[in-house]
């Protein structure tokens, strides 16, 4: 080693720090296509979305009308009818989810990442919720069934919302805990410091602090479980007319899409194409009101 | 007012590292004191250990007494009280970014459960002004976000949500090292303003910074307290072969 400083921009010492048009060149040409390949990535992500959108625009909107969104499914035979039941059906199940896995997943998170570190229970729960994100849908729907519907004695809306919120569970509690992990050491100090109580700083600045990443997890968890079929044919079962009892069965959009789906009518096809329309911009609607409503209380210059 | 600290046999471990062997000290009260040492000597643990924040960390352990006027720290109080009566102001600023600048400074009082409106207003402006950011943020206090203020204001800000929970020991820890020289100069003259009222412990590598602001310094070496006494002294004529080593420059 010399311990003659030495100085790459004045001096080159090597071919690859000349300045030459040909290494410019190179650069250049290299800058774009690397552009190119990101652009084309993202391209080929999007695609698959645009293109399933762009289809089911063409097969549903055409059945969509007034009376969809305001009727319940005509008989067999008869033309008309909608799926308004299915509709609500979703919202009541979704929130009964929703109200029992949010809360439950962000919890066992919190757990993970700000009191759990090096415990056995935490350990398990991690494993578990590995485990219960891969468990297939149907075998969901089972054991439901067996646990709530086989006791009970009937199909509930209940028994859906049960299924669809374990479902949405360790979604949530792993995104939580990765992002409290993402906070940095030093906010956690800095209110420590303050003397606010450990329970306290986790509720009010870490996770605060991470919540636009958790929203993003529940949002997840959420869009995977709204269009879940396989869990609500054992749970909610369906229903053709109207019900809003929570113990008694209920309508879903992606049953009803998928008893549509499989008739052998055209135009229960025709409306199967516009419950699935429906089912994908709904959820999308959410989805987006949920970020606007969660930006709007960001401060300038924040992070 | 601050409250003198009295440190008897305090020894610390991390793991099975033994950060801080036997430190015997008295830390007088309304006056600053500078703890100077090469990096990793125990200045930080030492300072850590003044408010319990040494055991945040599941694999450190610490003996000894620190008394805090009559207060056995480690024994007739819970760490959260010790806490809120013994500032900290960190290495980098660590302001919460989700906060405004006005709920950064009062974060100390709402986040216990404090919340009389008019009381939080003036203590935020107090707070402010005793950090001398007041005049440079008054128009942006619920506006802008706590960290999107620049290095220097931020750490003067942490300053200010420090003094808001009115405690009486403030312990900086290296709290100019990530700074410019110009806000470096600002948080100095702070201390120097800020002394009367508080006990100040304050790490720094800056042997001019320790002069500048400290009646009295200690230099730690390898978990020890080498040398303990007014900063003139340890500056001028040190007692000791390692410190006068130390601030001439010829190790660490």
């Amino acid at each position: 080693m010399s311990t003659q400083p030495v100085n790459n921009l004045s001096q080159p010492t090597s071919a690859q720090f000349k300045p030459s048009r040909i290494n410019n060149i190179r650069r250049s040409v290299m800058n774009h296509f690397v552009t190119a390949l990101s652009i084309l990535s993202t391209i080929l992500v999007i695609a698959p979305l645009v293109a399933i959108l762009v289809y089911l625009i063409y097969k549903g909107a055409s059945s969509l009308n007034f009376a969809f969104f305001t009727q319940i499914p005509a008989p067999v035979g008869e033309t008309g009818g909608g799926m308004a039941n299915s509709i609500v059906g979703s919202g009541i199940i979704l929130f009964l989810a929703s109200l029992m896995g949010i809360p439950i997943g962000i919890a066992a998170g919190v757990y993970l990442a700000e009191f759990g570190s090096g415990k056995f229970l935490a350990t398990a729960i991690r494993f578990t919720a590995d485990v219960l994100n891969g468990v297939p849908s149907i075998v969901m729907g089972i054991s439901i069934y067996s646990l709530i519907v086989l006791q009970q004695k009937h199909f509930s809306a209940l028994a859906g919302g049960v299924a669809l919120g374990i479902m949405m569970v360790p979604t949530i509690t792993r995104t939580t805990e990765e992002m409290l992990a993402t906070v940095p050491h030093s906010i956690r100090e800095a209110a420590l410091g303050l003397g606010v109580p450990k329970w306290r700083t986790a509720v009010s600045v870490t996770l605060r602090t991470a919540s636009p990443g958790i929203i993003t997890g529940c949002m997840l968890a959420f869009a995977r479980v709204a269009g879940e079929t396989a869990p609500l044919l054992f749970t909610a079962f369906g229903n053709q007319f109207w019900s809003f009892r929570l113990n008694e069965p209920i309508a879903a959009l992606p049953l009803q899409i998928y008893v549509y789906a499989i008739s052998p009518y055209d135009e229960w096809h025709r409306l199967a194409w516009a419950g699935s329309l429906v089912l994908i911009v709904m959820i999308m609607v959410a989805v987006t009101l949920v970020r606007i409503f969660a930006n709007r209380g960001a401060l300038k210059g924040g992070s | 007012m601050g409250v003198g600290i009295l440190v008897e046999n305090l020894n610390a471990w991390y793991g099975t590292n033994h950060t801080l062997q036997d430190i015997n000290l008295h830390i007088p009260a309304n006056h600053a004191t500078a703890l100077i040492g090469p990096s990793g000597c125990g200045k930080s643990t030492f300072v850590r250990c003044l408010n319990r924040m040494h055991e945040t960390n599941p694999i450190a352990r610490v003996t000894g007494v620190i008394k805090m006027g009559d207060i056995d720290i480690y024994k007739d109080a819970s760490p959260v009280e010790i806490r809120r009566r013994v500032g900290m102001v960190f290495q980098r600023p660590n302001p919460f970014p989700t906060m405004s600048i006005y709920d950064n400074v009062a974060s100390g009082l709402k986040l216990n459960g404090f919340t009389g409106r008019r009381i939080l207003d003036e203590t935020v402006e107090r707070s402010l002004k005793q950090a001398a950011l007041w005049e440079e943020v008054k128009d942006d206090l619920k506006k802008k976000s706590g960290a999107s203020l620049s290095g220097g204001q931020q750490q003067r800000m942490c300053i200010a949500r420090a003094l808001a929970v009115d405690p009486e020991v403030l312990l900086m820890d290296e709290p100019a090292s990530a700074l410019d020289p110009v806000s470096t100069s600002k948080i100095e003259d702070l201390i120097f303003q800020l002394k009367s009222q508080y006990t100040i412990v304050i790490v720094t590598h800056n042997m001019q910074q320790a002069a500048r602001v400290a009646e009295n310094t200690g230099f730690f070496l390898n978990g020890k307290m080498v040398e303990f006494d007014s900063t003139h002294k340890i500056f001028t004529n040190p007692r000791d072969k390692r410190t006068e080593d130390y601030i001439t420059g010829r190790f660490g």
